[in-house]
This record gives structure tokens, sequence and C-alpha cells, in this order.
């Protein structure tokens, strides 16, 4: 993969930000969903979607297409929101996620937008349905074979058995094919990773598993590029891109706060946070002006 | 008298009647279904020579998978793998699969609806002296109660080949139950087999009896030794197998219950949930009959021989007799 240049990372950028617009506008016409983690991760799933994966929007079940594999699955508005700025189906369909009726349910279902990889939103076992996919691939195109299997997980699902069992095996296995972009954001539902239960020292914990471990900032579309680059020379074991993301990233009030794990903008009052009037207000002009450094060209 | 049109093991009711486990008609179905399509897989946590998925494995080991210990895994790299169209069965204890992993089989096969074919062995308190924690008597209701699964128990070792290489064509997920023990065989190659049908072993169609039995699983061979038990003392029977306990043949159930106007369910699991409650549910709604029940009553196995531990939980043929003549009784 070529490295970026400075316009291509001016167009992730822009895309980037009208995708999280995307992603608080989805939520507030919800009522209900996660923030923190959807903003967190947009840049990874803006350089996936607009320059990593190889795909085809107007052809989604495409055969030779590269799989990316959600496993925490209540991040889904930054998968849909992504989806539909990459051209799988309308940016305006966006506002019936989490309504009776859409395809865009509260976490992903196949069976009501089959395009999806996989339905997911019990954690910890998103990445070994990837580890499948990789062994049957490897079984009929052998380790030649030209696709690649991107599992999306968050920290907080490592506290799942499951994860570990597949992580022994991708290892076992030898998966070159295998890349999983773990959502280093240190929060979780009850509080901050470390704290509810402690996964650190992650890269060493992944390196005796068999991994090939890439460490970045997660909002650094040049690092993600080149960290995945990496990550796919490498064809006789599994890679980790440790992303290194800030939760609700992009909303000045939401930024490393685990209170907006689960919660859209608009719906309560929170201490030390603004008015539950103001809340949508200020996140879409944060986002729109990328913190006030630009001027907003919707506002 | 036993239905000639179903081809059953003419040495039925011998003393010598020939025994195998069930659990290897499932290992040898899987060879037959590997050998009819490459894209069959198999899958197991640990437990290869017990759920004779070494048969598979020893003759296809490019597709095989070994899991370690780790059902949960098992069951949803199987999604994945299916995913890629490939059709995987995985193999275990019934109580681990789809004990241990039941929500990996539902958000991620079933959910997904992905044609995983989940074998449960070991199943039932015949599993004997390992007593209660590896004797699986949940796992039809586990199973049966998952949107899109198809669940089916069969009577023995050549139902369950079939069973097994049908599974293959399906596209849907499947469980599959199996016990360790061996059991009379009771059927031939040439017994009909279909998944959905139950299949009428004893009597005839239009016959009218004084009782229906609806069994599933080994312990048809003592519903069909009741039956004739039941004939010596001028009492008429009929047996019917139930092997796909979902969908559930419900024409079936019906007929019989039409026909006999009184119902025994028989099963080696708990009533809860199980063959019972799914009896239950059809006839209460198409064609209420008195109905008396025989299999495991809302308790734990514990450690015994199968015969000690199929009578002490109420399971032996004497119980089925006497709940027969209870159900006449309630007829009248």
């Amino acid at each position: 993969m070529r490295n970026l240049t400075d316009e291509k990372i001016k167009f992730l950028e822009e895309k980037a930000r009208d995708i999280r617009v995307s992603i608080i506008e989805m939520l507030v016409s919800a009522g209900s969903g996660h923030s923190a983690g959807p903003l967190g991760m947009a840049d990874v799933f803006t350089t996936l979607y607009f320059y990593i994966l190889k795909h085809n929007p107007k052809d989604p079940f495409w055969e030779g297409r590269d799989r990316l594999i959600l496993s925490n699955g209540h991040i889904n508005p930054v998968l849909y929101a992504t989806m539909a700025h990459a051209g799988y189906f309308p940016v305006k369909e966006l506002l019936t996620l989490r309504k009776f009726g859409t395809r865009l349910q509260g976490h992903p279902h196949r069976e009501y937008l089959p395009m999806l990889e996989n339905s997911s939103g019990p954690l910890g076992s998103g990445l070994s349905q990837a580890v499948g996919m990789a062994i049957a691939d490897r079984m009929d195109r052998g380790k030649t074979s030209d696709r690649f299997f991107y599992c999306l997980m968050s920290d907080g699902e490592l506290d799942e058995g499951q994860s570990w069992e597949a992580i022994l095996l991708a290892g076992k296995e030898r998966l070159g094919k295998l890349i999983v972009i773990l959502d280093r954001n240190n929060i979780q539902i009850d509080g901050y990773t470390e704290d509810v239960m402690p996964l650190e020292p992650l890269t060493h914990k992944f390196e005796s598993f068999g991994w090939h471990v890439e460490e970045i900032d997660g909002h650094n579309f040049s690092a993600i590029v080149e960290a995945v680059g990496r990550a796919q020379a490498v064809f006789d074991g599994p890679s980790i891109v440790i992303a290194r993301t800030i939760p609700g990233k992009g909303v000045s009030f939401m930024e490393g706060d685990y209170k907006w794990h689960g919660d859209p903008p608009g719906i309560k009052d929170m201490a030390g946070e603004p008015a539950k009037e103001e809340q949508v207000k200020i996140a879409l002009h944060d986002l729109r002006t990328l913190g006030g450094q630009i001027k907003g060209e919707h506002e | 008298m036993i239905n000639q049109s179903q081809k059953l093991n003419p040495k039925l009711f011998d003393k010598k009647v020939e025994e195998i486990p069930i659990r290897k008609g499932f290992g040898d179905g899987l060879v037959i279904a590997g050998e009819k399509n490459p894209q069959v897989v198999g899958l197991c946590s640990d437990l290869t020579v017990s759920t004779t998925m070494n048969l598979f494995r020893d003759k296809f080991p490019e597709r095989f998978v070994e899991m370690g210990v780790a059902e949960q895994n098992m069951a949803s790299v199987a999604s994945g793998m299916a995913a890629m169209g490939k059709i995987p069965y995985i193999s275990s204890y019934a109580m681990f699969s789809p004990g241990r992993n039941w929500e990996q089989i539902r958000t991620t096969i079933c959910y997904n609806d992905r044609p995983v074919i989940i074998a449960g062995s070991h199943a039932g308190v015949s599993v004997g002296a390992d007593g209660g924690t590896h004797q699986a008597i949940e796992d039809i209701a586990l199973a049966r109660v998952i949107p899109n699964m198809i669940v089916i128990s069969p009577c023995d070792a050549i139902e369950a080949r079939k069973a097994t290489v049908a599974a293959a064509g399906l596209g849907k997920p499947t469980y599959i139950r199996l016990a360790r023990e061996a059991t009379p065989v009771i059927t031939t190659d040439d017994t009909p087999f279909e998944v959905g049908k139950a299949q009428l072993y004893y009597g005839e169609e239009k016959e009218k009896t004084d009782v229906g039995i609806v069994a599933t699983g080994a312990l048809l061979y003592k519903a069909l030794k009741v039956a004739e038990t039941l004939k010596a003392e001028n009492i008429s029977a009929k047996v019917l197998n139930v092997a796909t306990i979902k969908p559930i043949d419900v024409e079936a159930l019906v007929s019989l219950a039409k026909t006999t106007g009184t119902i025994v369910t028989v099963e080696e699991h708990q009533i809860i949930g199980g063959l019972g409650g799914a009896v239950a549910e059809v006839l209460s709604q198409n064609f209420p009959v008195p109905i008396e029940f025989i299999g495991i009553q809302d308790k734990f196995g514990q450690s015994g021989r199968p015969e000690e531990l199929l009578e002490h939980y109420g399971m032996g043929e004497s119980h089925i007799l006497k709940a027969c003549k209870r159900v006449i009784e309630r007829k009248s």
C-alpha cells in the first residue's frame, strides 16, 4: 500500500468529519445508542472504507472482497455511517437507525441488512468468526489468497474468555490474512478499562500468543495505513493493530469521558457536562469546525 | 405389531439384538457427507475420538480443525467458516455444545442463519458413571427454543448416520443429539428417513388403537418392547418415532392422537422443554387428548449404570407400561 499524499489525507479528514456528523445526527434521531466508540473509531473506519479495503459498494457480495467483521456491534453507528458515505446505501437512511422496520438495527443483524458480514452485539465472538473465515479461505485458496480479514474489536471485549480462545487459535493456525484493529480507547461501561479489568501489557500479551503487534495513534491516517500495510506483509501469523483512540473524538465534552459510552447527546443532563439542550448544538459545531480550527461549511 | 413398511431390523426383539453406539452413526455419516461434498469440514473441541469425528479427521485431515477445549470459540469459528461457503460440523459432548456455548450458537450461528451442524454426544443420563455434570438432559430444550434451528434426535446408529448425511443438505443450523452407550439397532438401511417426518414403527397408519406412544432417541427401543408387552395383554398400541423434534411433524402427531385418543411421550431428557413439551404444545392446539410423560422430572442426573439410572429416573420399560395404562384409564 502506498503512503498517503497530503491531498489524500485531506480527503480522508473531510470524509471522517462528515461521518462523525452523520453519527451524531443518527444517534440524536434514534434517541439512544452509543456515542463514544463510534466517534473514536471514525478515522479508522474512514481509512478502511476509503483507502484500505478491497471492496465494491455497488456489488456488496462480490466474492473477491476483503471481509470486515465488526465484533463490538454497539459501535455500529460508525459502520453504518461509513458504509452510507461509501455508497452502500443512501445517507438519509441513517436516520432510520434503531427505528421499527429499519435495516439499521440497534446492533447489526444480517437478516435485515444482508450485506453485513456478520451480526454482532454480544461481545467477544467477532474474532472467532473472523478466524473461521480466514481458516476457510486458506483451505480454499491457500496462503497466497489475496483477501484480508479485518476484525474490528474493542478493548473492553478482551474481558471475554472467548476472545482469548480465538487469539490462541489464530496464533496456532498462523493466520497471516487476519488483521485485528483494536479500539484501544481505555473505556467501557463501568469505567476505565484498567480499573474495571486491567488489560496491560497488551502488546506483550499478544506477542506471547504468536501475534505481530502494531501500536499506533488511531487518529493518524498515515499511521493507520502504514501499520495495516506492515500487518499485511506478515504472512506467517496474525496481526493486531492496537489503535489508541480518544473516545468521543471530535466532540469537546465527550472526549475521553466514559460517561458517553452508551448515550447520545441531548438526552440527559450529566454532572460537569453541557445542559442537555446545548449538547447536540455543541457536538455538531465541534465536529463541523474540527474543534474550532476551521469555519464549518454547513454552519 | 411392527409396521412392515418401515423395514425395521428383523432381529429387533431377539435377545442378542445388535447394539451400536448412536454416536458411531454420526462418525460414519460425516465421512459419507465429506465424500459427497468437498465443502464439509469438521471441528472438534478435544473429544475427537469420543464423538467419533476421528473417522472424518483421519480421512480428510486438511478439512479438520482441532479447536482445543474451547466450545464457545468452536461455535463462532464454525459460523465464520459457513460464511465463506463451508458446511461445518462441530462436535463435543451435548453438555458443552449446545450447553456451554449456547449464546454463541444463538447469535453467531442461528441469528446469522449459518448452516452449522452441531453434534452433541453423550446426551442423556445413560452416559452413566461420569455423573450429572456430563449428562445433558436439557439440550433438546436449549436447541429447539432458538429460531432457525432444526433439531434431530436419532433412535439408533443407522438413523444417526442418515441424519448426519442429510444435515449437509439442509442449509440451516442443525442440532443432532447423540448418545454414548451401545444401544439396540432398530432400523435398517432401507428404513425411510426424512428430516421433519415422524415415522410410525408400530401399528398401521389408519388402525385405531388403545394408546399411542411417541418416542425419540434410544428409548424408542423400550417403547417398542412395551408395545409388544401390551399386545400380549390385549392392549393395542402404536409407536411413533419422532426423530426430528423441530420442525415437529404436526400431521403425524395429530393423526396419532385421533386414532388412539391417548398419548405417552418417551424421552431421555427433561420433560420441560423436551419432546413431551413439544408434543403437548402441538396437541393442545390441534387435538387435545390425555398425555402422560416419560422423561426426567426436573432433576439432575448422578453416577450409576445406564439401566440403573433409567430405572431410578422413571424411564424404564415398567414405567412406560404403567404410563400407557394410566393414560388409557384417563380416556375412559
